[in-house]
């Protein structure tokens, strides 16, 4: 009986002490809450590796599936922002199904629900810094910290002060912008 | 025995490694050759590099642009500022083993800089260029 009870908790300090190193991973609260919060990360590799050969691979949740329908085609990407950004066909026809199926309206993530709506009744967005929602949310940020900012230039290269970025976390608690360490104190 | 053995081996390595060829660049310069080209020029494709085609923004844009004349260094894109490893095959090892990706490259970026595909010939020519780096 006793060894029965000995293994049982041996058993169930095994289970909790993975849940908890799963859980710090994530950080407890965001393993309990936050799944819907944020954007979900990119998954797909060929996206991944495509897309982010040249620039920071931007999650499919951040741009509804009309602008991905408009920018990922084999007539828009020789002129993808004024770069060559050729695939072949089925390169295309995996990242442009992949974008497509996990868009911000595809998705029930917070930041990509609130994307969709900002842009549901206008004509689909090219760029990720036209979105309403996005442009409202650094609008409180002085000029000199990004484009001003030798290190960060434009609000397109998110992973310069997002440093979660890539996980598909935006949240401001996560933000560190470079030579302006203090900036959440600045007025 | 053995020593003389080992230094015959770490020759021979040595002598097969200077130009850095892989299957890929193997058989792409084969197809070039089967394309038409005759005769390799490496100093060419060293002059290309740094020859600037399309202007954008009023800036000429050449390789070297992003790629840098370094081989040994990472380049930085103009535009995005993404790292681009190393060209050199001996500074990275990873550069040149994918067939695929150097004839997607090829044409995207001969676009970007010069407006325009490059021939099988200057393909050769900086193929055999870099390779040497």
């Amino acid at each position: 009986m006793k060894k029965t009870t000995t293994l049982l908790a041996a058993l169930a300090f095994t289970l909790l002490g993975s849940s908890l190193a799963q859980a710090e991973e994530e950080g407890l609260f965001e393993s309990i809450f936050g799944r819907h919060k944020e954007i979900t990360p990119v998954s797909n590799k060929t996206y991944q590796d495509e897309c982010g050969s040249c620039h920071f691979a931007y999650p499919p949740g951040l741009l509804p599936s009309k602008s991905w329908e408009k920018l990922l085609t084999a007539q828009a990407l020789p002129d993808h922002f004024g770069e060559n950004a050729e695939l072949d066909a089925d390169t295309l026809k995996e990242i442009r199904e992949y974008a497509l199926a996990n868009a911000a309206d595809k998705s029930d993530r917070k930041r990509s629900r609130k994307i969709a709506l900002a842009t549901e009744n206008i004509d689909a967005p090219l760029r990720i810094t036209e979105v309403r929602y996005i442009k409202r949310k650094h609008h409180e940020i002085p000029e000199k910290m990004i484009k001003g900012n030798k290190d960060v230039k434009s609000l397109s290269y998110c992973d310069a002060c997002h440093t979660q970025a890539k996980k598909g976390v935006f949240d401001a608690d996560t933000v560190r912008i470079p030579n302006y360490p203090d900036w959440d104190d600045e007025d | 025995m053995k020593t003389l053995h080992t230094l015959m081996i770490v020759g021979a390595l040595a002598l097969s490694g200077t130009a850095h060829a892989t299957p890929a660049t193997d058989a792409l310069l084969a197809k070039y050759k089967a394309e038409g080209v005759t005769k390799i020029d490496a100093a060419k494709g060293k002059a290309d590099w740094t020859k600037s085609g399309k202007s954008e923004d009023g800036e000429a844009i050449s390789c070297s642009s992003c790629h840098g004349t370094d081989f040994s260094k990472a380049g930085k894109h103009r535009k995005t500022h993404k790292v681009i490893e190393p060209m050199s095959p001996r500074a990275n090892p990873e550069r040149f083993t994918d067939e695929k990706k150097i004839e997607k490259w090829f044409k995207r970026n001969c676009n970007d800089a010069w407006g325009r595909e490059c021939t099988a010939q200057e393909k050769a020519d900086f193929l055999t260029f870099l390779l040497a780096q």
